[in-house]
C-alpha cells in the first residue's frame, strides 16, 4: 500500500502461536514483497519478542527501524508493526482492539486451538480493524459486533436466522404486542 | 479413578497438537471448492471450504492463474446464498484473490447491488471490495453511490466509502476531488471513527493547497472534533501548517502553539502524547514552550504501561538532543528506568542521561550501561554508542574510560552496522582527541586481527596509512597491517600492501624493512596485490637505497583522488594499448553535467511529519567545485557570488539557455545551461558569442565551448572575463548561441557525420550592483547599525513611483538590492501606510554594508523611499545609492 503521509498507518497485524507459526497474519505495506521476507520478519520479530513478559501490559519495541506493539496470552502473541515515526499509542490502541474483539470472538478462550476453529472470525476481525494500512476501528466491542453482525441482523428473512433467532426476534414482537 | 485421569491428561497432549486444518492440502481443498458449484448450496459447507482456501493463502501459499481464475468463478456464484456469514467469506474471499479487469466484470453487477441494499452490512462492504478491485472506468458508475454512502447515516457504511476515497485518491485524484462537499459534512460526523477518516480525506485531497489546510485547520482546532484519532491528525496538520508559516518570531507568539497545549490536557493519552511530540518538534522552539510539553511526558515515564513510558522516553531522547537543559528536570526518573525490564526504555533511558548528564556521573553510567549491554538489539546498540561518541567529544577528559568501552564492545558479537558504529566513533575520537590517538589505534589494530568484515578492514587499513606514521612509534604498526598480507581475502591484502607502502614513505628510518616486506608481496597470488606491491616498490625508491621521499610521490599516495571515476573509467575504456602510455593528466576533472542535473531532480519529499523542511541544497558549493574543474579558472581565487541561474531564452524554444552570473575578485565568469529539445538534433561546438561592447571595463579572458549536447540532457559552456579587482563593475552584454548541428536519426539515435553551422539569437545578460552583494544576515542589527556610526551614513530620498501596493514596492527594492532582509522586515503587514525595513549584506572586497528603508505612500498610490546605508567605505555607500536611483 502507498503510505499516506501524516496519516497514522499500520505495516502489518500478527497472531503467531508460541513456536512463532503464523495463525493468522495481514500485511499492508510493501516493505515485505515476497512470501520468505515476511515470514523471516516474523521469526525475526518472535525471536527478539519472546523472552519478554508482554501478558498483562502490551510491550513495546523497536526493530529494524519498525516499532512493533505485543501481547501474549496463553499460547498466542498478538503483534501490530508501524513506522518508526508513528505515534505509538495510536499502534497500541489498535493492538488493543484487535486483541480485546479476539478475545470477544472466542469467548475468553483465548488460545491457539479456539483460534484456528474460529480462524473465520479472526480473519474477519483483521478485515475490520484496518484497511490497505488505515485504521477502521479500535474499540474491540465494535470489531467484534461487525464481525458477528450477521447473526444478529433483523432485516434478513426468519428462514434464514438461527433457531435462536428466531426466538429472540419472535420474543421480541411479542413483547411489543403485550406493551400495546 | 487414578487410571482415567492419567488417561484423559494423555488425550489433552493429542489435542494440543490438533489443528482442524492439519494436513491439509491445496490440490484436495480446490477440489472441495466444487460445493460452490452446487445447486443447492450448503452456506456452512461453503463457509469452512473458504476458510481453508483464506487459511492456505495466509500460510503463504500460492495459486497459479488457472487456479485463482477458477476459485473465483466458483465464489461468484455464491451471490446466490442470502446467508449472510458466508456472504461475509467471500468478500474476504474476493479482496483476497484480487480478480483482473476482465474478472472484475463478472462480480460488478452483484456488489453493486450489494452496495444499494438494505442491509448496511452488506452495504459497507460491497463499497470496500468494490473500491479495491475497481478500476477509473467503473468509479464513475458508482460515484454517485459513493457519495450517498460518505454521509450515510450508518457509520460503518461512512467510514468504508471515506476509507476507499483515501485509497482512490492515489489513482483516481480527479473523481475522489468532486466528493468535498459530502467529505466536509463527514468531518462533523457524530461518530468518532467517521470524522478521523473524513478529516483523514479532506486533508489529502486538499494538501497542495496550503490556503485551504491552513482554513481546515483555523476552522476545527476551536472545538468540534471529538475523536482521539481524529485529534491527532488535526494536530499534525496544525504542526504543517505553523512549519510551513515560517518563523513568526517577531510578535512572539507562535499562531496555533495555545491549541497544541491546550491538547496536552485532553483526555486521551494518544492526543497527550503526539501534541507533547509536536511541540517539541517546532521549528526553533523556545525553552518556555518545552514546558508544558516536557511535563506531561514526564508523568508518562512513571506510567505502569511500558508503551507510554517508551514514547515518552523516546521523545525525550530526542529533545535532549537539541535542549539537554530542557531535560534535565527528568533525570530522577530517567534514573530508574535503566532498571526498566523492558530493555528498549533502559537504553533510550541511558542515552537521554548521556546527554543531559554531567561528567561527574559519566562513570557511573557507564558501568550500568556495560552491564546489559550484551542482551538488546543492535539498533539499540548503535544508538548508544552514538551518544558516546557524543559525549565523549562533550567530556574529552574522560576519553579513556569511554575508548575503553568502545573497545571492549568492539570485541564483542555483532553485525556490520553496529560494528561499524563503533569504528566511526573510534575514528572520530581518534582525529578530535589528539589524546586519544595512540590508544584508539591501537584498539583498531587489535580489531582487524579478527574482523569478519572487509569493508571494515579496508577501512581501518586506510585510516592507519594515514595516521600510523604520524604517531610517536610508527613501527608497532607494521606487524599488524603485515599480518593482514598473510591472513586475509585479496581486498584486504591489497589495502594492507597500500598501507605499507604509506609508512614507508612517510618515515624514512622504517623504508628498508618496508621494501623487505614489500617485495615478499611481490609473490602474492593476487595480480593486483602483486601490482600494487610492484607499483610501490618503483615509487618509493626500489632499488633499496634510503632516500627521502619526492614530494610528487606523496602527493600521490596521500593527495586527494580529483578526477571523477567516470571519466577516468571512459577514458581508461578509450585506450588504445600503443607504444604511447596513458596520461592520468589528459582525464577531464570535468564533472559531467549529467549527475548534477540529477542530484537537483531527487529533491527527496520530507518523510513523516517529524521530518524538518529540507532547505535548498548549497549549491555555491556545487558551483565551486564545478569551476576548479575547469583550469583557466584556477588561479581566480575565491568564488564570491553565484547568482541564481536568468532564462536568456523564452519557455518553449528549440534551446533552452539560461546563465548563471560567477563573480571573482577580479573575474567574472558566465556560466551558461543549455539544454537542447529537439529530440532530431545532435548540437556540437556549442559556444556563445559574446558582445561586450556595452561593457568597457569587461575584458574577454577565455570561452570554454561545450563538445556535444545531446537532446534533453543539459550541458555547459562558460566565458570568463577580465575587471577591474575589488570594485563593482557593470555592464550589457548580449549574446549569440553558435553550434553546429547534426540530424539524429530517430529510430537509431546515431547522429549524422555532417553538420551544418548555425546560430540562436539570446537575450541580453547584465551585470548589475546586486551582482556583487551577498545576503548575509545579522543577528542583532540595531547594534551592528550603532557601531557602524552615522559618519559613514549616506541618506537620501528617492520617488519610486505608482505602485500596485507597499509590499510589491519593498520586494521590488530588496530584489534590486540583493540585499538580506533582517528580522521579518521584509513582511508588510496589511493596510499599513509606511513601513521600514532592514538589510544587511557584504559587498565585493568583504565590506558589510546595512540598509535601512524607509518607505511611506504618498498619495493613493505613489510610494516614496527614504534610503539610508551604512557601510565603511563610501564608495560603496555611493554604489548602493547608484543601483536604487539607476533602478
Amino acid at each position: 500500500m502507498a503510505s499516506y503521509s501524516s496519516c497514522p498507518s499500520i505495516k502489518n497485524i500478527l497472531l503467531l502461536d508460541s513456536d512463532g507459526k503464523r495463525v493468522a497474519v495481514k500485511y499492508f505495506s510493501d516493505d515485505w514483497p515476497t512470501n520468505s521476507s515476511k515470514v523471516a520478519f516474523e521469526k525475526f520479530v518472535f525471536s527478539k519478542t519472546v523472552k519478554t513478559n508482554a501478558r498483562t501490559e502490551a510491550e513495546i519495541t523497536l526493530l529494524e527501524n519498525n516499532i512493533i506493539i505485543y501481547k501474549f496470552v496463553q499460547d498466542l502473541h498478538f503483534f501490530v508493526t508501524g513506522g518508526d515515526d508513528e505515534n505509538e499509542i495510536v499502534l497500541a490502541s489498535v493492538l488493543q482492539g484487535f486483541f480485546d474483539a479476539v478475545t470477544l470472538l472466542l469467548r475468553n478462550n483465548v488460545d491457539k486451538r479456539e483460534a484456528l476453529e474460529n480462524l473465520d472470525l479472526i480473519l474477519l476481525c483483521l478485515d475490520e480493524i484496518v484497511d490497505g494500512g488505515m485504521i477502521l476501528e479500535t474499540n474491540g466491542p465494535l470489531i467484534a459486533e461487525k464481525v458477528t453482525s450477521h447473526s444478529m441482523d433483523a432485516d434478513s428473512p426468519l428462514s434464514e436466522q438461527t433457531l435462536t433467532q428466531a426466538w429472540a426476534t419472535a420474543r421480541e414482537h411479542l413483547t411489543r404486542t403485550l406493551l400495546k | 479413578m487414578a487410571q482415567p485421569l492419567v488417561k484423559k491428561d494423555d488425550d489433552r497432549d493429542d489435542e494440543a497438537e490438533y489443528s482442524p486444518f492439519l494436513g491439509i492440502e491445496k490440490g484436495s481443498v480446490l477440489q472441495e471448492a466444487r460445493v460452490f458449484n452446487d445447486p443447492q448450496l450448503d452456506a456452512r459447507r461453503c463457509s469452512q471450504v473458504i476458510t481453508k482456501l483464506l487459511y492456505l493463502l495466509n500460510q503463504g501459499e500460492t495459486f497459479t492463474k488457472v487456479e485463482a481464475t477458477e476459485v473465483f468463478f466458483a465464489v461468484t456464484k455464491l451471490f446466490q446464498s442470502k446467508d449472510m456469514g458466508l456472504r461475509r467469506m467471500v468478500y474476504l474471499m474476493i479482496k483476497e484473490i484480487s480478480p483482473s479487469a476482465d474478472e472484475v466484470i463478472i462480480v460488478t453487477s452483484s456488489l453493486m447491488k450489494d452496495m444499494n441494499s438494505k442491509i448496511d452490512m452488506y452495504r459497507a462492504n460491497a463499497i470496500r471490495v468494490l473500491c479495491r478491485i475497481t478500476d477509473g472506468t467503473l468509479l464513475a458508475q458508482i460515484e454517485r453511490y459513493l457519495k450517498q454512502a460518505i454521509v450515510d447515516k450508518n457509520p460503518v457504511v461512512a467510514s468504508a466509502a471515506l476509507i476507499s476515497g483515501i485509497h482512490l485518491l492515489q489513482t483516481n485524484p480527479e473523481i475522489v476531488k468532486r466528493w468535498s462537499n459530502e467529505v466536509q459534512e463527514a468531518v462533523q460526523s457524530r461518530a468518532a471513527l467517521v470524522q478521523f477518516h473524513a478529516l483523514a480525506l479532506l486533508h489529502q485531497i486538499r494538501q497542495n493547497d496550503r490556503l485551504a489546510v491552513s482554513k481546515l485547520v483555523t476552522s476545527l482546532t476551536r472545538g468540534s472534533v471529538r475523536s482521539p484519532l481524529a485529534q491527532c491528525l488535526l494536530i499534525r496538520y496544525t504542526s504543517q501548517v505553523i512549519r510551513e508559516s515560517g518563523n513568526n518570531t517577531q510578535s512572539g507568539e507562535r499562531p496555533f502553539y495555545d491549541y497544541l497545549e491546550s491538547c496536552l490536557r485532553h483526555k486521551s493519552e494518544m492526543v497527550i502524547f503526539e501534541a507533547a511530540r509536536a511541540i517539541t518538534e517546532l521549528n526553533g522552539v523556545t525553552s518556555r514552550e518545552l514546558t508544558p510539553a516536557i511535563t506531561v511526558l514526564q508523568l508518562f515515564l512513571s506510567s505502569s504501561k511500558p508503551v507510554l513510558r517508551f514514547a515518552a522516553v523516546r521523545t525525550l531522547n530526542k529533545v535532549a538532543m537539541t535542549h539537554p537543559m530542557a531535560v534535565t528536570n527528568c533525570n530522577i526518573d530517567m534514573e530508574s528506568l535503566i532498571s526498566d525490564q523492558n530493555r528498549s526504555i533502559a537504553t533510550l533511558a541511558i542515552t537521554t542521561l548521556l546527554k543531559t548528564g554531567n561528567e561527574s556521573s559519566v562513570d557511573r553510567l557507564m558501568k550500568q550501561i556495560t552491564n546489559f549491554m550484551s542482551d538488546i538489539a543492535d539498533e539499540f546498540k548503535i544508538v548508544v554508542v552514538e551518544a558516546i561518541r557524543s559525549l565523549c567529544l562533550k567530556f574529552p577528559l574522560k576519553y579513556r574510560s569511554l575508548m575503553n568501552f568502545l573497545s571492549n564492545i568492539l570485541r564483542e558479537e555483532g553485525g556490520f552496522d553496529y560494528k561499524k558504529a563503533i569504528v566511526d566513533s573510534i575514528v572520530i575520537l581518534i582525529r578530535d582527541i589528539p589524546d586519544a590517538k595512540e590508544a584508539g589505534l591501537l584498539h583498531l589494530c587489535e580489531f582487524i586481527e579478527d574482523c569478519e568484515f572487509t569493508y571494515l578492514s579496508t577501512q581501518i587499513l586506510h585510516f592507519l596509512g594515514i595516521e600510523g606514521p604520524k604517531t610517536s612509534d610508527p613501527s608497532k604498526y607494521i606487524r599488524y597491517v603485515y599480518n593482514r598480507v598473510h591472513l586475509e581475502n585479496a581486498v584486504v591484502r591489497a589495502s594492507a600492501v597500500s598501507t605499507l607502502a604509506k609508512f614507508g614513505a612517510a618515515v624514512d628510518a622504517l623504508k628498508p624493512r618496508i621494501f623487505v616486506l614489500l617485495r615478499r608481496c611481490l609473490f602474492d597470488s593476487d595480480d593486483e596485490v602483486r601490482d600494487r606491491a610492484t607499483l610501490y616498490l618503483n615509487t618509493i625508491g626500489g632499488d633499496g637505497s634510503v632516500v627521502e621521499t619526492d614530494k610528487d610521490v606523496k602527493d600521490f599516495l596521500f593527495g586527494p583522488f580529483d578526477i571523477p571515476l567516470v571519466n577516468l573509467e571512459t577514458s581508461l575504456k578509450n585506450y588504445d594499448p600503443s607504444e604511447e602510455a596513458f596520461d592520468i593528466k589528459a582525464v577531464s576533472k570535468e564533472v559531467k553535467s549529467q549527475p548534477l542535473a540529477e542530484k537537483k531532480a531527487t529533491g527527496k519529499k520530507p518523510t513523516g511529519l517529524g521530518a524538518p523542511p529540507i532547505g535548498p541544497p548549497s549549491t555555491v558549493d556545487a558551483y565551486e567545485r564545478m569551476l576548479s574543474a575547469i583550469p583557466e579558472c584556477a588561479n581566480f581565487g575565491k568564488l564570491f557570488k553565484s547568482s541564481a541561474p536568468v532564462e536568456l531564452t523564452e519557455a518553449e524554444t528549440e534551446y533552452a539557455v539560461n546563465v548563471v552570473k560567477h563573480i571573482f575578485d577580479r573575474h567574472v565568469v558566465f556560466q551558461y545551461n543549455c539544454t537542447n529539445t529537439i529530440p532530431e538534433q545532435l548540437l556540437e561546438d556549442v559556444v556563445v558569442i559574446v558582445d561586450a561592447s556595452e561593457a568597457d571595463e569587461f575584458s574577454v579572458l577565455f570561452s570554454k565551448p561545450l563538445r556535444s549536447l545531446p537532446y534533453d540532457s543539459p550541458g555547459q559552456t562558460f566565458v570568463a572575463f577580465e575587471k577591474p579587482e575589488g570594485v563593482p563593475t557593470f555592464g550589457k552584454f548580449s549574446n549569440i548561441l553558435k553550434f553546429i548541428v547534426k540530424e539524429v536519426d530517430p529510430t537509431t539515435g546515431e547522429a549524422e557525420d555532417d553538420g551544418v553551422e548555425d546560430e540562436y539569437q539570446l537575450e541580453d545578460l547584465e551585470v548589475v550592483a546586486a551582482d556583487y552583494v551577498l545576503k548575509v544576515g545579522v543577528s542583532n542589527f540595531r547594534n551592528a547599525w550603532e557601531s557602524l556610526g552615522p559618519d559613514c551614513e549616506r541618506v537620501d530620498e528617492y520617488g519610486l513611483g505608482p505602485r500596485e501596493s507597499l509590499a510589491e514596492a519593498v520586494y521590488t527594492v530588496i530584489n534590486l538590492l540583493g540585499l538580506q532582509p533582517c528580522e521579518g522586515t521584509e513582511e508588510v503587514p496589511p493596510n499599513s501606510r509606511s513601513h521600514q525595513c532592514l538589510l544587511s549584506g557584504v559587498f565585493i572586497g568583504n565590506v558589510k554594508v546595512l540598509v535601512r528603508l524607509s518607505f511611506g505612500l504618498d498619495g493613493p498610490k505613489d510610494v516614496a523611499m527614504k534610503l539610508a546605508v551604512r557601510s565603511e567605505d563610501e564608495t560603496v555607500n555611493d554604489a548602493i545609492h547608484e543601483i536604487v536611483a539607476s533602478g
